[in-house]
């Protein structure tokens, strides 16, 4: 009786939050509800005439949207790595972090989990690669291990997210003897799931550009500048839309520790750029083809160049402390870091490894405005899922969402 | 067949996707979960399922089609050897292939853009040597052989460490007792795994819904190999697995004019594939992959 008093009032107090807000709110849904309604109309679209609506061809077999599934995966491992550095220097609110960061965790699976799913041709079996339902051709397949990884993962943050979230709904302190294991568990696995995304790639032998040793490290080290970046954004917002208050210093050691990971992020493309460059055998084209361009076809360039300036950009204005304690030019960097590793670990990611392809072809791969607007549904679901869940979270840990006082 | 999405279609699409979204269910989806893949079926089960194809196909297709369960004999291991001297870019085999096996077709005002062909013939600079960056699989001369050129067939390699078939995440492709690495057709999600982990270029997708017009069906088929394929899976070269599991040549090798195709059984000494081997010396492409191909090419 007593928990479904609770659950009931958890529940509308919940949608009340979610349905009654400032007209900036209104106005921030109303955009997200517009970009998930055109992914649905063009999804609608591709799934009735099929994937060739996609630029995908044999030649170049995953593109935009297997690019955006990476990315977010590294969105996702590096929002909860965050908690390391919230739990080393003692920055309070540790719980309202570790439950942000979670949060986002979970918008960015989900994400991860849609994009997957919009790239499937025949998602009708989704059955087939679900664990314990499926057939998963474990240990074998890399691609069902992610399954298992994301998954996981995906079960530990809401299982974190939710105990936190009751017990301080029910007005009672979180045991961190209870929470504090599983969410130091949530870090090695934060790590596991991106280099087993890394490995889908790393492991494929007749594709020299990913077939690099270096390329579970790379995907750390970005996701270490791309997923604070947009927690560095929310927790500016979050200052000051609700009473909870971040501390100047966290949100600047945070930038601090990001120019690490940007300059480690640099030194690694750098180091692959000499290996190639200098060995000069045929794996070189790939790289050739994401800068250069090959035979006149240079559909990468653009991107490959935008990515490598904004990324050197972001990385000086967050190395001078003077900069990166502007506020303003501290997201300015934010902005360009996010989308640096947006393109080098998508479009720049996915596509010099097909092109050219195993048998020398260059296929000149570039989305179609329905994988565009797929994805940008899809970002609107995940910006929509993180806006309403950490709209409640934030009520529940700050007190205006409780069981008792009614 | 025209390719022009209807309006009838795409609102049958978007009512099936949204309703896909909203309930995270639908026939499709449970229809899919009943059935069985291929490769675990026992022998009483699969020939209801062969049983339930033939009649599924006849009807489709609107004539009496045939679908063998053939399985893999004892003491076969198929082995293919393709003479670069011997072979003149004629792409007889090409075509020969997409008769056998049912690809989906080009139609001939263009409005079909998924045509499938499992066997490219690559034009090589004879002054290069076999060099795939200079490759050109879309050659159009009007007689072959080319000044200077030779050429240069790739299908699949039937590979004894198939990277193909490790990467699968749902077991939907495998390597049978005989060599031949099938594909279950009604099992494959889609994911393009196995394409991205081929290092020949060897399976194609369907990328839309296959044109295969019912006059142009070949009516014998196996489960494994040539049966009709629906949008959204993975396709492959499967030795033409209807025909030599009946003891036939693959129709590439019946096709081809000039005597450039070699086929047999690797585990008989007397087989053709043997006797070149023990006269000429073969090589395989991309042998430092380690993917081991039972395709060999020679120089006859």
């Amino acid at each position: 009786m007593m928990r479904t008093r609770a659950f009931g009032r958890f529940t509308v107090g919940s949608l009340r939050l979610m349905v009654r807000g400032s007209p900036a709110y209104y106005a921030w849904i109303g955009v997200l509800l517009a970009m998930i309604g055109v992914g649905v109309f063009a999804y609608a679209r591709q799934y009735s005439d099929g994937l060739i609506v996609t630029a995908l061809r044999n030649p170049v077999s995953w593109g935009f949207y297997i690019g955006n599934f990476t990315f977010l995966v590294g969105v996702a491992a590096a929002a909860v790595v965050l908690v390391i550095p919230a739990y080393i220097y003692h920055w309070k609110p540790i719980k309202e972090l570790v439950i942000l960061g979670e949060l986002l965790a979970i918008a960015a699976l989900a994400m991860c989990m849609l994009f997957v799913l919009v790239d499937m041709g025949r998602p009708d079996r989704l059955l087939h690669i679900m664990p314990f339902i499926g057939t998963l051709n474990v240990p074998t397949s890399l691609l069902a291990w992610d399954v298992l990884a994301l998954n996981g993962y995906f079960l530990l943050n809401l299982g974190v997210v939710t105990y936190l979230l009751v017990s301080l709904f029910r007005g009672r302190e979180p045991n961190k003897k209870i929470f504090m294991p599983l969410v130091l568990l949530s870090i090695p696995m934060a790590v596991g799931i991106h280099s087993v995304t890394a490995f889908i790639y790393n492991g494929l032998a007749g594709r020299p550009y990913w077939n690099a040793a270096l390329l579970a490290p790379r995907f750390l080290v970005s996701a270490f500048c791309s997923g604070p970046a947009i927690m560095l954004i929310v927790l500016q917002i979050l200052r000051r839309t609700s009473r909870i208050d971040i501390k100047q210093e966290a949100i600047w050691k945070i930038a601090e520790l990001m120019a690490y990971a940007m300059f480690i992020n640099l030194f690694f493309l750098g180091v692959e750029v000499f290996k190639e460059a200098y060995s000069d055998t045929h794996h070189l084209k790939h790289m050739r083809y994401l800068f250069f361009g090959l035979d006149g076809k240079t559909a990468l360039v653009g991107w490959a160049w935008t990515s490598v300036v904004t990324g050197v950009a972001a990385f000086v204005l967050f190395l001078v402390p003077r900069f990166r304690k502007n506020i303003v030019l501290l997201n300015i960097g934010c902005v360009l870091i996010f989308v640096s590793i947006f393109i080098e670990k998508g479009i720049g990611l996915v596509v010099p490894g097909y092109t050219p392809s195993v048998m020398g072809e260059i296929y000149e791969y570039h989305p179609t405005t329905i994988e565009i607007l797929v994805s940008v549904g899809i970002f609107g679901i995940g910006a929509l899922m993180f806006t309403l869940m950490s709209r409640v979270a934030i009520a529940v840990a700050d007190g205006k969402l409780r069981l008792e006082d009614g | 067949m025209s390719h022009e999405p209807s309006r009838r279609n795409f609102l049958k699409g978007a009512t099936a996707a949204t309703a896909l979204t909203a309930t995270g269910c639908g026939s499709d989806v449970l229809e899919a979960f009943m059935r069985e893949r291929l490769q675990e079926l026992s022998p009483e089960r699969m020939t209801k399922v062969l049983a339930r194809m033939e009649k599924d196909y006849s009807g489709q297709f609107d004539q009496e089609v045939s679908v063998a369960g053939t399985p893999a004999r004892d003491n076969v291991l198929f082995g293919y050897g393709l003479d670069l001297s011997r072979c003149n870019g004629n792409r007889l085999c090409v075509h020969a292939c997409v008769e056998e096996n049912n690809q989906s077709r080009a139609t001939t005002d263009g409005s079909h853009n998924n045509p499938i062909e499992w066997i490219t013939v690559f034009q090589m600079d004879k002054d290069k040597g076999i060099d795939l960056d200079h490759a050109d699989a879309y050659y159009e001369d009007e007689t072959v052989p080319a000044e200077g050129k030779f050429y240069f067939p790739v299908q699949c390699q039937q590979c004894e460490n198939p990277p193909c078939v490790k990467v699968c995440p749902v077991k939907a492709t495998w390597a049978e007792k005989d060599g031949i690495v099938v594909i279950d057709y009604d099992w494959c999600i889609g994911c393009r795994c196995c394409m991205s982990a081929c290092p020949y270029g060897a399976r194609s997708f369907n990328w839309c819904e296959p044109n295969l017009p019912a006059d142009e069906v070949n009516p014998k088929m196996h489960v494994l190999g040539n049966r009709p394929r629906k949008r959204g899976v993975v396709e492959k070269c499967t030795f033409c697995i209807q025909r030599t599991r009946e003891g036939l040549y693959p129709a590439c090798h019946e096709a081809c004019p000039t005597g450039a195709r070699v086929f047999g059984n690797l585990l008989d000494p007397k087989s053709e594939i043997r006797q070149l081997m023990d006269r000429k010396r073969v090589f395989v492409l991309k042998a430092e992959l380690n993917t081991r191909p039972k395709f060999f090419y020679f120089y006859g």
